[in-house]
């Protein structure tokens, strides 16, 4: 066997080493119809149990009844499980060493970044998207100019969360570990987003109770991606009624600049982190 | 000398545990080396270190010239590395996982399909390239690994246990597998807890407590212990004991529950053992020393 004098990392290969860990999330996830199936069953039960369980004692923000306030935070919860699930894989990957061969192999921490969460975020958008139909056909929301810009708005949030796994996820050496975060954080973060019920206004009428709560939800940043997909799958229901209703400028930017940090923290907290590679 | 692998003075501890201190050695390219000995010993720690996946923490290590400490990436396309637990991923095809593989390597395209080609030929692999992995057998696996780890043409392969779950048909398979990637001018450095595994190598290194404790080819080491070696298994431990010390003046190495003496005629000294030892002993039995013998010469403990 010759010997070759390999190049130093470049560009393309980065990117290739990236596309091609993203479709391993790909071709995994299709290759386990279990998964499909219960990423878009869950969802779709909570939607209408929630839905139509809780129609009759819901108080309405705007317009909206109950199984149509709730459909934004259902897409969410899917964008949301299967982000968690794509990235609980790093930690059964290490222990199957699957990672234990990539975190060895000559690429840097950013295209194993780049991977998963391309691959993972390009699953939950795929499965949100399916979602949608499924109601589109129900008729509970309808088709207008605006699903462009939702389509756009769900990819930013499947990157958001598929971030936000792996910054839980990467320093996990139990996937019993990521299910309690998931529990005590991402859970709250979802809830405490106007997804299961509005956010309270912040008037001089308001108690403490709806005060605090409200600043909670006020300051969390998956609330303002809410408000805009709310408004996306809504255009014509005026949300002048509803407790918080921030501008679709304030929203973007707040979607955004939220995925772009959680990505780069995530980014930061792989780098140099080989105390955790050699989990076995 | 122009070695392949060089390490000098490497210590590494986890937390107040010292796994390797102040290990010492160099492979010479080309070659079969095996790091012997039982769990615990530190060879998983020196593999994890040679392999880029622990930090080097004090010392020296050199592979191909680069230094592993701070070289990492040069060092990381010069060494082909097959972990104990598989880094298959079960839903992909082999070819797809070596098509990983090869992409974090930095091979596509035109180079993939001739060295994903030559390496399946290589290891029997072409008719099952279209197979998902979780459905092929341990040693199938194996092989899928081995040809995973020489896509990019590694001037050494790092192999931790790689026979582990590997049926003896298998384990053969692997051995020549070794041999021939050899006379390709490939140096193999691999770990074992296995005695029959590290007799097919050139060169084994035995391990205890983080250090360096015996060094060279396998009948050189079972020479070194000389003689033969008789084992003898007591009923009445105390009795053996006194027998053997004080009656016939045998010097005796105590490992659990057996008692091991060395004897350049052992034929000559089993008349007068049996006789001596009468019912207290269940069993007595000669055989020529073997690398576990190594061990237990150097330490004094038994191979676990």
């Amino acid at each position: 066997m010759s010997v070759s004098q390999p190049p130093a990392p470049g560009m393309a290969e980065s990117v290739a080493a990236a596309w091609m860990l993203a479709c391993r999330e790909w071709k995994r996830f299709f290759r386990q119809p279990n998964r499909v199936g219960a990423a878009i069953a869950q969802p779709l039960l909570f939607w209408l149990l929630f839905g139509i369980g809780l129609q009759g004692s819901f108080q309405s923000a705007g317009d909206l009844d109950f199984l149509q306030f709730f459909l934004p935070g259902t897409i969410a919860l899917i964008v949301l499980f299967t982000a968690i699930f794509s990235t609980i894989s790093v930690i059964e990957d290490r222990r199957e060493g699957f990672m234990q061969s990539v975190l060895v192999s000559p690429v840097g921490r950013g295209s194993i970044l780049a991977g998963k969460v391309l691959g993972g975020s390009a699953i939950a958008w795929f499965q949100a998207v399916l979602f949608l139909i499924l109601v589109l056909c129900f008729g509970t929301a309808s088709v207008s100019s605006a699903v462009l810009s939702l389509l756009v708005l769900l990819a930013i949030l499947a990157v958001a969360m598929c971030s936000l796994g792996m910054i839980v996820a990467w320093p996990m050496d139990s996937t019993q570990g990521f299910h309690a975060i998931m529990m005590l954080g991402l859970m709250p973060m979802w809830l405490l987003a106007g997804t299961f019920f509005p956010i309270p206004a912040w008037d001089a009428s308001a108690g403490w109770g709806p005060k605090i709560l409200g600043g909670v939800m006020r300051a969390n940043p998956l609330s303002y991606t809410m408000v805009e997909m709310r408004r996306l799958l809504y255009p014509v229901t005026d949300d002048a009624a509803a407790g918080f209703a921030p501008s679709p400028l304030i929203c973007w930017a707040v979607s955004v600049l939220f995925a772009g940090t959680v990505t780069l923290w995530a980014w930061f907290l792989m780098r140099g982190h080989r105390k955790v590679d050699a989990i076995s | 000398m122009n070695s392949i692998c060089e390490v000098r003075g490497l210590r590494h501890r986890y937390g107040d545990h010292l796994a390797l201190d102040g290990f010492d050695f160099e492979v010479a390219p080309a070659s079969w080396t095996t790091l012997l000995g039982p769990n615990g010993c530190g060879k998983t720690t020196l593999f994890r270190v040679l392999c880029t996946l622990l930090p080097v923490q004090q010392g020296r290590a050199v592979i191909d010239g680069l230094d592993v400490a701070n070289q990492v990436m040069q060092v990381r396309r010069r060494i082909g590395i097959v972990f104990q637990s598989p880094s298959l991923d079960g839903k992909l095809t082999v070819e797809e996982n070596l098509r990983c593989k090869a992409a974090l390597q930095g091979i596509r395209g035109g180079a993939f399909r001739d060295r994903s080609q030559e390496c399946l030929r290589m290891f029997g692999l072409v008719d099952r390239r279209h197979d998902r992995c979780e459905t092929l057998s341990g040693g199938l696996r194996r092989r899928v690994e081995l040809a995973g780890g020489l896509l990019h043409r590694p001037r050494l392969l790092l192999m931790d246990e790689p026979s582990t779950g590997l049926d003896p048909a298998a384990r053969l398979g692997l051995a020549d597998a070794i041999g021939s990637l050899k006379s390709e001018g490939v140096t193999v450095i691999m770990t074992t807890h296995l005695m029959e595994e590290a007799e097919k190598s050139d060169r084994v290194i035995i391990m205890a407590d983080g250090k360096r404790i015996a060094d060279g080819p396998p009948v050189a080491l079972r020479r070194e212990v000389g003689g033969d070696l008789i084992t003898i298994v007591p009923r009445d431990t105390a009795a053996v004991a006194s027998i053997l010390e004080n009656d016939l003046h045998l010097e005796a190495k105590r490992v659990h529950n057996q008692f091991r003496v060395l004897a350049p005629e052992p034929a000559g000294l089993l008349p007068e053992l049996m006789q001596r030892l009468g019912d207290q002993a269940d069993s007595v039995t000669i055989g020529k020393p073997s690398l576990e013998d190594v061990f237990v010469a150097k330490t004094g403990k038994r191979f676990e």
